[in-house]
C-alpha cells in the first residue's frame, strides 16, 4: 500500500506522462518531499516558502487540505491526494 | 403571492426538508430550492444586486451595454435583468456550455460571444476583460470580484435561511464566483456562532484545467477562505449520482452541481452521525435539471452519463 497522488495535465512533465503517481510519508509534506525524490522538480511547482503555491489546490481524500493542516496534514496508506490548478469556477 | 412584477418576485426560495436522504431524526438535510427563482436559478439574486448597485453609481444609463463573463446561468439572468431595465448584454462564454443554455440567452436578446473551451471559465474571464478594454463605455459587472454579487446572499439567502431554520448547523453551497458561500455564509456565522460553511468545488476533466502553467490559475477576488469551514472537491461521478439520488428519493429534479452540494452535505451528515452530534445541513440547490437535458447526464446509465459530461462545465 502506498497513498496514490493525481497529477494534472500541466504537471505531468514532471512525472513522464503519468497521471498518478505513489508515494509515502506521515504528512503531505513529507509525502511531497518522497515525490520529488522520483520526480525531481515536482515539489517546487506546488510548494514555494514552505507553504502551497497560491494557484494551486491539493485535496486530502477530495477536502481541500489549507483547511485541514496544510503541508502538515496527516497521510496514510490507502489515501488519495488530488493536485489541482486553481480555476475560475463555473460562475454558474 | 403577489407581486407588481417579476424582478419583486426575486428569492423567498422554499427551503425544504429531505426525509428520505437525511440519516436519522436528528441528522437532517433541507434543500433550498433555488430554482424557484425568475429565470430559474440562484444567479437572479447576484444579477439584480449587481445591476442595482451599478445603476446606484451611476454606472449604466438607458441603453447602456453590459458585458460579463459566465458559463450561462448568470448570463440568463443578467439578460432578464437586463431586457426589463433596458441594456445591451453581451456575455463571454466557453464553447464547452449547454445548448440550452444559448438558446435561452438569444431568446432573451443577449448576445454570445464564445471562448475557447480549453481552459474553461477562466478563458471566459481573460476574453470579457480584453474586450472590456477595447470598449471603456461597456460595464462589466464582473461578478467574480462584485461585492454585490456576494451582498445579494448576505442581504437575503443567508436571512432567508436562518428566519426558516433557525438551528441550522451547517450551510453546503457550490462553489464558483464564491459569492453564495462568501455572502450566505458571512451573514450565517454573524448570526449563528458555530455554524459550519462548507463548499463543494466542482472538479471536472482534465480539459477544464488546460492551463499553461500553474502560475495562470485563477481565484475570484470575492474569496476569503477564512469564511468556509471547510471546502470539498467533488467529481463529476459523485455530482451525477447525487442529482439522480435528488431525483429518486425526494422528486427534486436538479441541477448537477446540487449534486456536487448534496454530496459535501451527506459528507458531513455521516460526519455528524459519527461523532453522535445533532445537524441540521441546508444544501443549496443552484437550480432545476432542464438546462443539462441535452448533456445526457438524465440518461442511461451512471457511467454512460459520465462519459457524455466529460469536458463540458457542468457548473
Amino acid at each position: 500500500m502506498a497513498i496514490e497522488v493525481r497529477i494534472p495535465t500541466i504537471l505531468r512533465t514532471y512525472t513522464d506522462g503519468a497521471k498518478q503517481v505513489e508515494g509515502d510519508g506521515s504528512t503531505l509534506g513529507e509525502l511531497l518531499i518522497d515525490l520529488d525524490r522520483k520526480h525531481g522538480g515536482l515539489r517546487e511547482r506546488l510548494v514555494d516558502d514552505g507553504g502551497l503555491r497560491r494557484f494551486v489546490n491539493v485535496y486530502l481524500n477530495d477536502e481541500d487540505v489549507r483547511f485541514l493542516a496544510g503541508l502538515d496534514t496527516p497521510v496514510k496508506d490507502g489515501d488519495t491526494v488530488t493536485v489541482l490548478p486553481a480555476v475560475a469556477g463555473g460562475g454558474i | 403571492m403577489r407581486y407588481e412584477n417579476l424582478l419583486d418576485s426575486l428569492g423567498h426560495t422554499p427551503l425544504v426538508g429531505l426525509p428520505r436522504l437525511s440519516p436519522s431524526d436528528d441528522v437532517r438535510l433541507w434543500a433550498k430550492l433555488e430554482d424557484r427563482n425568475p429565470t430559474g436559478s440562484v444567479k437572479d439574486r447576484a444579477a439584480f444586486f449587481m445591476v442595482a448597485q451599478a445603476e446606484k453609481e451611476g454606472l449604466l444609463s438607458p441603453g447602456a451595454t453590459i458585458i460579463e463573463p459566465t458559463s450561462g446561468n448568470t448570463g440568463i439572468s443578467l439578460a432578464m435583468v437586463a431586457k426589463l431595465r433596458g441594456y445591451r448584454l453581451i456575455v463571454v462564454m466557453p464553447e464547452n456550455t449547454s445548448e440550452e443554455r444559448r438558446q435561452l440567452l438569444r431568446m432573451y436578446g443577449a448576445e454570445i460571444i464564445g471562448s475557447p473551451a480549453a481552459g474553461g471559465s477562466n478563458e471566459a474571464v481573460r476574453v470579457a476583460k480584453r474586450i472590456a478594454a477595447e470598449h471603456p463605455d461597456w460595464v462589466m459587472l464582473y461578478q467574480y470580484g462584485n461585492e454585490a454579487n456576494a451582498r445579494a446572499h448576505y442581504e437575503t439567502t443567508g436571512p432567508e435561511i436562518l428566519t426558516d431554520l433557525p438551528e441550522i448547523t451547517h450551510f453546503v453551497a457550490g462553489l464558483g464566483t464564491t459569492g453564495t458561500l462568501m455572502g450566505a455564509g458571512r451573514y450565517l456565522r454573524e448570526h449563528k456562532p458555530g455554524v459550519k460553511i462548507v463548499a463543494a468545488e466542482p472538479r471536472y476533466g482534465e480539459l477544464v484545467y488546460g492551463l499553461r502553467n500553474v502560475d495562470e490559475g485563477f481565484v475570484p477576488e470575492l474569496y476569503d477562505p477564512s469564511v468556509l469551514t471547510t471546502r470539498f472537491s467533488v467529481s463529476s461521478a459523485d455530482a451525477l449520482r447525487r442529482t439522480r439520488e435528488l431525483i429518486a428519493a425526494e422528486g427534486i429534479f436538479a441541477g448537477i452541481s446540487a449534486g456536487a452540494a448534496l454530496h459535501a452535505g451527506l459528507a458531513m451528515a455521516a460526519k455528524a452521525v459519527n461523532d453522535e452530534e445533532p445537524a441540521d445541513i441546508v444544501v443549496l440547490i443552484a437550480d432545476g435539471g432542464w438546462k443539462y437535458l441535452s448533456t445526457g447526464a438524465y440518461d442511461g446509465t451512471l457511467d454512460e452519463a459520465e462519459a457524455r459530461l466529460e469536458g463540458q462545465l457542468w457548473a
